[in-house]
């Protein structure tokens, strides 16, 4: 027989390694940026995963400007500044969906057992990927104001604004992403976790002042879009950008993030923790 | 390590999915530093109990130490002793073999590093240092299952879980995964091995459990286990069919064997307590002159252990 594990070897590497200590080895932290990174890592693998993060916010951009533009705003360039704070908000609401989605393909396979029995903080492998996630939104977010700039976008909250909305629009990704993964948690299959999000999304980012002003809308959508947790964050959002942010929005955008948090993060884990 | 010396306790272990009482009643006791073996068919019930011992699962009903630790109560005091190498590759598969030893060394606490060393020193030693920078998806299925063992002894475990170590892999990926297996142990650790084949139980296992619809029904140490079933199984077909009756007859009275004729194939089982017993059986048919067409000598199989254990075939459908 070719041996080709050669015992010799292996007993030094058994040897040489200290045995498992009896309690977790790495805070909390460590074990989310580990994830974050493993998460990463699949994007290098697979590049194509970025391409509904950077693709589809360029063509809403770029597309609706054009089409709308002259309709609504009376010229491009002024929906243009209305318009893109709105694509940011649209676009980590369509691909938080893909939190959820990957996740529940992710979990049903072999090596979220090892995870599950080791001695680390148990929410971090879902913790690292909304991370990671973040990383995404905040290169798609980046992606988007470049091409705006080139379509004569002019920001007026200058960099520092460009910054604190991304900051904003990831803080509120991290809620949302637990909404979705909790679906993701709840439900059998990949398919289904995307039919529940569409269900979700639709009315969360239509019924807002993404594309439109809400002034002309009948009073009871008005009434939605007033406490949509979207719509609130769309306006802190064109508020920073076009500087003109005022700390009442900022707060109540923040608001809605953090509850979401509060409420879904437990549900999530206690579903992580019973899952099959 | 606890006061009893045990690795594994439990009592009256439950698990019921649905009408399915997939693990029904267990009580084991495994000493630390041994291998034990659970072996049955597919949907015994293995799968689940080593899930519960590596607190994926709790139990419906009964009680499960590891290493002292309540797994229901103390999960975090089992998680930090113990290594799972779950039936289905326990490695992500778009990660390369490097990345994944890198991703566990990280979690258990090593320094970067440290976890690059680690995980070098591991990828040689298993001889994955060639596939190092290959997605695992790309590997074979013994490539896998050593690389699925590096992960687990990244930091040395007190207890490792190897569920179907070798289902799915041909005999010579099987003969590396056994050594594997016997250097490991050799060092101290102590395993939890499920298992289909009698022939990887009888050839790792210092006690084997016989598990069936969730139940023990065997338990005791290859050589024990053996006595009650046979060490050997001879596998006779009469060249006339017509004269099988009469040389069961006269291997039952005249030896006092154990026989079973298979009754689609003809083919009689004689179940020997001890191999070399096959001659005297050959020479008293040939005594009474029955000729035969075929015959063979063997290790009992699964399925032969299951008949003589419970009486009927094993039941592989679920």
């Amino acid at each position: 027989m070719n041996r080709t594990t050669a015992p010799g070897r292996l007993d030094d590497a058994l040897r040489s390694t200290p045995e498992m200590q009896g309690s977790r080895a790495t805070g909390a932290v460590a074990n989310v940026l580990t994830f974050s990174w493993r998460a990463l890592l699949k994007i290098k693998h697979m590049p194509e995963q970025l391409f509904d993060v950077i693709v589809t916010p360029i063509m809403f951009t770029v597309l609706f400007t054009y089409l709308f533009g002259g309709a609504l705003a009376g010229s491009t360039s002024s929906y243009l500044h209305f318009l893109l704070p709105g694509i940011l908000v649209q676009t980590v609401m369509f691909t938080s969906v893909y939190t959820g989605f990957t996740l529940n393909t992710d979990i049903s396979r072999g090596v979220f057992d090892r995870f599950r029995s080791m001695p680390i903080w148990k929410p971090s492998p879902i913790v690292g990927a909304m991370v990671a996630d973040m990383a995404r939104y905040s290169a798609s977010s980046l992606i988007v104001v470049v091409v705006g700039l080139l379509m004569g976008f002019r920001p007026e909250g200058g960099v520092p604004g460009v910054v604190l909305s991304i900051l904003l629009l990831d803080y509120f990704a991290f809620g949302i992403g637990w909404v979705f993964t909790a679906v993701a948690l709840a439900v059998r299959t990949p398919s289904t976790v995307l039919t529940m999000s569409w269900l979700l999304l639709m009315p969360l980012t239509f019924a807002s002042n993404i594309f439109v002003n809400p002034d002309t809308l009948p009073d009871w959508l008005q009434g939605f879009v007033a406490v949509n947790p979207v719509a609130l964050l769309v306006t802190a959002v064109r508020g920073i950008m076009n500087g003109h942010a005022n700390a009442g929005d900022i707060g109540i955008a923040l608001l809605a993030p953090t509850i979401i948090t509060a409420i879904c993060a437990p549900i999530a884990m206690w579903l992580y923790a019973r899952k099959r | 390590m606890t006061s009893s010396g045990l690795a594994i306790e439990t009592s009256g272990l439950v698990k019921t999915f649905g009408n399915n009482r997939a693990v029904d009643s267990i009580d084991l006791q495994v000493r630390a530093g041994t291998i034990f073996g659970l072996l049955g068919p597919n949907g015994a019930g293995k799968t689940t109990i080593v899930r519960i011992l590596a607190t994926l699962l709790r139990p419906d009903a009964g009680q499960a130490l590891v290493l002292g630790h309540d797994v229901v109560h103390a999960p975090d005091d089992v998680r930090s002793m113990i290594s799972l190498t779950g039936q289905f590759a326990s490695v992500d598969e778009d990660l390369t073999g490097y990345e994944n030893l890198v991703l566990v060394a990280r979690l258990l606490g090593l320094s970067r590093a440290q976890a690059k060393a680690r995980t070098r020193e591991l990828l040689h030693a298993f001889d994955l240092g060639d596939a190092a920078d290959k997605q695992v998806k790309a590997y074979s299925g013994g490539m896998r299952r050593r690389l699925d063992i590096a992960a687990s002894i990244v930091r040395t475990p007190r207890l490792l879980f190897l569920d179907e170590p070798t289902t799915g892999l041909d005999p010579r990926s099987r003969n590396q995964v056994w050594d594997l297996i016997r250097t490991l142990v050799a060092q101290g650790t102590t395993l939890l091995l499920t298992t289909q084949y009698l022939e990887e139980a009888d050839r790792l296992a210092d006690r084997i459990a016989v598990i069936d619809h969730g139940r023990v029904i065997a338990e005791g140490t290859s050589t024990e286990l053996k006595a009650s079933i046979g060490t050997s199984v001879l596998h006779l077909t009469i060249r006339d069919a017509t004269q099988t009756a009469a040389a069961r007859e006269l291997i039952t009275t005249r030896l006092g064997e154990t026989v079973h004729v298979e009754a689609d194939t003809d083919t009689i089982t004689v179940r020997l307590s001890d191999p070399d017993r096959a001659v005297l059986v050959l020479n008293e048919l040939q005594a009474a002159d029955i000729a035969l067409a075929e015959f063979s000598l063997g290790q009992p199989t699964l399925d032969e252990v299951f008949f003589a254990l419970t009486g009927r075939a094993a039941d592989n459908a679920q």
